[in-house]
């Protein structure tokens, strides 16, 4: 028979069997494996980056990487391209363009480019995108020049919006366009382009146009002939004059003023020379005939 | 008195405590062994209301999750002997448990076997206030009972309302809400030594524990092998353990007697280790392997190989028949058997209606048992296993565990006890001014 010896009955010391009982305890088990480890990289993190150089190299190190990223050739705008633009205001563009080329597309600021074109007198509308291959495209409205508007000191180039694109410097005459001056004059651009249209069907060559009290028109002839048009529907007021003018001759008469500001009552003022002539022969006939 | 209803108190509410939080833990501190189960409460108690689940006991609603058994030391006749060494056995058997449970345990039930119980039979009877018994009435019914003078350096261990009768009808289990004159009670009282408590209270402190809850083991062993109509027709349940036999014997469901026989299996092998002149352990080892209490023929052919290790080779080739193995325990055991019966005829158990014994713990194991049982004690004997719980290892499902399983159904749906009541009103301070109010309203 086999000895049975007797065995040393094995128990856990009081420390062992607490700290057995500790490590089954489920916050403190949870607090050990989460909370510790996260309190330590916590803990060395905040030790690693208190110090100022640490923090100045790192922040270096992203500002380095950044810049590497954002020069790459894949990023980088090598030209302006300028459509839909005439020279002048294309040359004009390419002047108060902000930055200088090349440069990454991070830092090209296209609204701001685009604010800055659309600033631009002679543009009415223009928009700025970057094309692949690196072209900044600015694709721009001009304004059409349509009438001249003269000033006080000079000639302006206004659009149908009365804005005013340039000066004129060239002659006048050569530009095709008609004139308009007075106060208000910009206001009322469509309206005077009309005027000029049907002005051109006179015989006698058209000065310009003149506001007057920002509410009507005058039609200034070469010859320094005024017609005074109604504010009300001017054209037909224009165009019965011109009837006039090609049955009677009318504007070929020693006549200073067309008034046509009453419609229903044209009146015509006559120069002082032909008002005096026209006395006379009026009173000599009168009197060849008693 | 009071003091004691405090403490129990104060022992139930932290076992609600534990119960509320889920895990408990199982102490039976045995003389020969300690094991521990830890409990897990899942809250399936709606189980329990569920028709035809009620069979079940209660043990629905939790699972054993650890187990572990050591083997005790500092324990004899199911006291603590030696503190340190006990509180040593605890620790080994707790840990281990809460290793296999990998849960920390705070609380703890514990039960033990010895410290000289004396069972009481209380009476108690009180005119109702009202018509309707309510739960006022019951305490005070319960504290009417006459508490026996039980003596110097002893305590009360359960207080059991056993029946309650209102009027002529008795029989009664909950007289809540029905309707009388007299309300009467009859109440099971077991006492135990208070050292013993005290001891076994100071080692699971030792250990970091919180003691939520004693019981006597014969009373567990009982809850665990008893079938349901056993504990309801009457029963009696002898626990052999390896240093005393528990007897307990329940009624109605109740337990109505308990006591404890202060001799046990380790009687048995001190008495082969005498007689074959071997050391205990050789000892214990041939009683578990070659024991028995009938011998028949071919006991007498079967030789057993003693052994030793003293160098003498004539005294280490010793050889002997299992007849004289059983002839040496054969004494022991009916001597055991034996004071359980006396302690059974004490108790007056041959008027119960059934006289059902059921035998448990370790030493009913031994073969032909039952044979020599039911010559010494009747015919209505039988071997008894604990119940199956939820989770149980197979190691843990033998007769020596009874007294451990019946802790756990102990602590799932505890038994009312004295102490679950609230105190009779006019016990309190402050009811006493009234009543003077009322007695000079009433003289004057």
């Amino acid at each position: 028979m086999r000895q049975v010896e007797p065995k040393f009955d094995p128990a856990p010391s009081r420390w062992s069997y607490r700290y057995q009982r500790l490590m089954l305890t489920p916050l403190f088990r949870k607090t050990l494996r989460i909370g510790l480890p996260f309190a330590l990289a916590l803990g060395a993190g905040i030790m690693f980056f208190t110090d100022p150089d640490r923090q100045e190299a790192l922040i270096q190190k992203v500002a380095d990487l950044r810049e590497q990223i954002e020069t790459r050739p894949e990023f980088m705008v090598q030209l302006l391209e300028v459509e839909g633009a005439s020279a002048p205001v294309e040359e004009v563009i390419r002047e108060v363009f902000p930055f200088k080329l090349p440069i990454s597309s991070f830092d090209a600021d296209l609204d701001a480019v685009r604010v800055m074109i659309e600033d631009l007198p002679a543009v009415a509308d223009a928009s700025v995108r970057i094309r692949k291959g690196g072209v900044l495209v600015a694709k721009v409205v001009e304004r059409q020049p349509i009438a001249l508007w003269r000033v006080q000191d000079g000639l302006n180039i206004v659009d149908v919006e009365g804005v005013v694109i340039g000066k004129v410097l060239e002659h006048p005459k050569l530009m095709e366009m008609p004139i308009i001056a007075g106060a208000g004059a910009e206001k009322a651009v469509p309206e005077a382009l009309s005027l000029s249209r049907a002005a051109k069907s006179l015989d006698a060559e058209v000065r310009g146009l003149v506001r007057v009290g920002e509410r009507r028109w005058d039609v200034v002839m070469e010859s320094g002939q005024r017609i005074m048009l109604p504010v009300d529907n001017p054209q037909r007021a224009l165009e019965r004059v011109i009837v006039l003018d090609d049955i009677k001759d009318m504007l070929n008469r020693d006549l200073s003023v067309v008034d046509m500001r009453i419609v229903e009552r044209p009146t015509i003022r006559m120069n002082e020379n032909a008002a005096d002539d026209w006395w006379q022969v009026s009173q000599t006939t009168a009197g060849a005939v008693e | 008195m009071i003091e004691l209803y405090e403490s129990q108190r104060a022992m139930r509410n932290m076992r609600k405590a534990a119960l509320q939080r889920g895990v408990v833990a199982v102490l039976d501190v045995g003389t020969s062994k300690i094991a521990c189960l830890v409990l897990r409460f899942d809250g399936t108690d709606r189980l329990k209301e569920a028709e035809g689940i009620g069979a079940m006991a209660g043990q629905a609603g939790f699972r054993v999750i650890g187990a572990a058994t050591t083997r005790s030391r500092g324990v004899k006749f199911g006291e603590i002997d030696a503190m340190q060494e006990t509180e040593r056995a605890i620790r080994t058997a707790l840990q281990a448990a809460q290793k296999m449970a990998n849960i920390r345990v705070d609380h703890v039930i514990a039960c033990f076997s010895g410290a000289q119980p004396r069972s009481y039979g209380l009476a108690g009877a009180v005119e109702l206030e009202g018509q309707l018994v309510s739960e006022q009435d019951v305490s005070r019914v319960l504290s009417s009972c006459d508490v026996p003078d039980y003596g110097e350096g002893r305590e009360v261990l359960h207080a059991q309302p056993v029946n309650f009768a209102l009027d002529h009808r008795t029989g009664l289990n909950d007289p809540r809400g029905q309707l009388g004159q007299t309300l009467s009670t009859d109440m099971h009282m077991l006492t135990v030594d208070s050292f013993a408590i005290q001891n076994l209270a100071y080692c699971v402190k030792r250990c970091d524990l919180e003691l939520a809850g004693l019981a006597f083991s014969a009373y567990a062993s009982g809850l665990a092998s008893l079938v349901e109509d056993e504990q309801e027709l009457g029963a009696a349940c002898i626990d052999l353990g390896g240093g005393s036999a528990g007897v307990s014997i329940f009624m109605k469901k109740h337990m109505i007697y308990a006591d404890s026989v202060r001799i046990g299996g380790d009687h048995v092998t001190s008495d082969i280790s005498m007689g074959l002149q071997v050391p205990t352990a050789t000892a214990e080892r041939i009683k578990t392997f070659y024991g028995g209490v009938m011998a028949t023929g071919m006991d007498d052919r079967e030789m057993i190989e003693i052994g030793g290790e003293t160098g003498d080779w004539e005294h280490d080739r010793r050889t002997v028949s299992r007849t004289e193995l059983i002839g040496i325990m054969r004494p022991r055991v009916e001597e055991i058997l034996e004071e359980a019966r006396s302690r059974l005829d004490a108790a007056g158990f041959e008027y119960l209606p059934s006289q059902q014994i059921v035998l448990t713990g370790g030493g009913s194991q031994i073969p032909g048992l039952d044979g020599l049982a039911s010559k010494i004690l009747g015919q209505q004997v039988r071997l008894g296993r604990p119940l199956r719980v939820h989770g149980l290892p197979q190691a843990a499902t033998g007769a020596g565990f009874a007294s451990a399983v019946g802790m756990c159904l102990f602590a799932a749906n505890p038994q009312d006890e004295w102490w679950d009541f609230d105190l009779p009103v006019d016990r309190y301070p402050a009811r006493s001014l009234k009543r003077a109010v009322k007695w000079f309203k009433d003289n004057w």
